[in-house]
């Protein structure tokens, strides 16, 4: 599930987990479980973090007039 | 007193002839179309100012009104082909400033003037098409607080709606550039001024919310004048923004520049290169924020466990191992993996922000319960299923298993069982666990 999550949704998430392992009146399963569950979400923030490769891509009319993405190339030699 | 009555003679019919003989006698039709060509030559560009009376749209899209002043009054018409340039809407009792040429309505004998143009007095004609409709949206609601949407602080991809070649481009790209490049930008190419723009950038926000692709845009273009600027303030646009599932940013000229677009945004913001630094502004606190909550998730994980660790029993000890197990193979990825890969993305990045990295890690590293529960604990999974293994009775004499540690795996083969008791468990705390 975290999987699909943005990274918005993930770090509030997160936020909402550390709050609550805080909150410190906890079943020990339960820290667990979302002790378990912040480390996934941290992970995926770290890696969308990580994530240097900058994509800008461009709505572009494809052959049949249709809506194709192309790699956008106009601003590189500025 | 007679004398004085001057008797006029009345012509005899003999007479009458020979003058009807040199009269010109016009046809209705042919003095109207004289007076038509007279007044068309003598009149065909002339200005008039005026207070609009008897304001009228017909269906056809023609206006019609008279236009007046204390003494006297002029028909007047609009056709639709003229309206174009007229933005503002008329209304009884503006005046207005108005050019074109004057005609005669042949079937009605009537003349009025026709406009090509049209101008309010006294207030321009722009700033009072924009207080209109702004007043008209404002009115429908669609500037409403309560209708703007939250804008992302974390964007993935981020949708531009702008010129493809424009400064407005250029900057929002610098910007993200520089502050953070891991931004995903589609950029929906517009016209931004002239004939056609509005449609193009109404149709764009529509499509951008079609293809759902993007968690914010960013609508707008450089400076310019306020003709320039114009589709930013035409209703069809200023819709579009207010329609639109997708947060939007307006991002129009200069700070200076406020359009309509700007008050239907969710968000405006005073320039192209504002409205990027809006969106990737948090990302560089963004580390700082992870790692807070990275500290902060273990500190609390950690205290939670040192609290039920003071009634220590079979159960807590079962736990423990589930626990290591979490972490281990959390650990893997948590500070293997991604601290090495935020370290390795950062190495083309100034060493001052690698050498903070790294400082972030190992304080990550030394916090987390990770190293405190990992050391002196192993994992012992059960092959070939490579599954956990929490119990003695889960494993058979002669099975294979496999044993992680901090440096690295054992593979071994059961030879004997014993079972422990719980007093055992007790009394050993977390140091016994094989």
């Amino acid at each position: 599930m975290a999987q699909t999550l943005s990274f918005e949704d993930s770090i509030k998430r997160l936020e909402e987990i550390v709050k609550e392992l805080e909150n410190g009146d906890i079943e020990i399963e339960k820290a667990l479980t979302l002790f378990e569950e912040g480390m996934r979400l941290a992970k995926l923030c770290a890696q969308k973090l990580a994530h240097v490769e900058r994509r800008i891509e461009i709505l572009k009319k494809g052959e049949k007039d249709e809506d194709v993405l192309e790699l956008f190339q106009g601003l590189d030699e500025e | 007193m007679i004398d004085n009555i001057r008797i006029i003679p009345y012509p005899n019919p003999m007479s009458i002839e020979k003058v009807a003989d040199q009269r010109t006698i016009y046809s209705v039709s042919e003095i109207t179309r004289n007076i038509k060509t007279l007044v068309q030559e003598q009149y065909p560009d002339i200005w008039v100012r005026g207070e609009i009376s008897n304001y009228r749209r017909a269906s056809s899209g023609h206006i019609y009104f008279t236009l007046k002043d204390e003494k006297a009054v002029i028909r007047a018409v609009l056709f639709r082909g003229h309206q174009q340039g007229v933005r503002f809407e008329l209304e009884d009792g503006m005046n207005v400033i108005v050019h074109g040429g004057v005609d005669v309505f042949d079937k009605r004998g009537e003349y009025q003037i026709i406009i090509d143009f049209l101008e309010p007095e006294g207030i321009g004609a722009l700033q009072l098409a924009f207080e209109q409709l702004k007043e008209k949206l404002s009115k429908e609601g669609l500037f409403d607080d309560a209708h703007k949407k939250t804008i992302p602080s974390f964007p993935d991809t981020v949708g531009v709606i702008t010129s493809p070649t424009g400064a407005a481009l250029r900057d929002i790209m610098n910007v993200m550039g520089r502050r953070y490049r891991g931004v995903h930008i589609i950029i929906y190419p517009v016209l931004v001024q002239g004939e056609g723009a509005a449609e193009e950038i109404a149709a764009a926000i529509r499509k951008a919310n079609m293809r759902d692709e993007t968690d914010v845009l960013i609508v707008g273009r450089g400076g310019g004048s306020i003709e320039d600027l114009w589709p930013f303030n035409e209703e069809k646009v200023a819709r579009a923004i207010y329609e639109s599932r997708i947060p939007v940013i307006s991002a129009v000229g200069h700070e200076i520049d406020f359009t309509i677009s700007d008050y239907a945004a969710d968000l405006r913001a005073p320039t192209p290169s504002a409205a990027a630094e809006l969106v990737v502004k948090n990302r560089q606190e963004l580390l700082r924020w992870l790692r807070d909550l990275f500290l902060r998730l273990g500190n609390s994980t950690q205290r939670v466990l040192a609290q039920k660790k003071q009634l220590a029993s079979y159960h807590t000890s079962d736990v423990l191992f589930r626990m290591m197990q979490t972490i281990l193979n959390e650990k893997n990825f948590a500070l293997d993996d991604v601290t090495k890969t935020m370290l390795n993305s950062m190495e083309s990045v100034q060493n001052g922000k690698k050498a903070r990295f790294e400082r972030i890690a190992g304080q990550l590293d030394a916090l987390s319960p990770l190293k405190t529960l990992a050391r002196g604990y192993a994992l012992v999974r059960k092959l070939p299923e490579d599954v956990p293994l929490f119990s003695i009775e889960n494993v058979d004499i002669g099975d294979e298993t496999k044993t992680r540690l901090r440096d690295g795996e054992l593979l071994s083969t059961v030879h004997r069982k014993e079972k422990t008791t719980r007093t055992e468990i007790k009394d050993n705390g977390s140091d016994t666990f094989i």
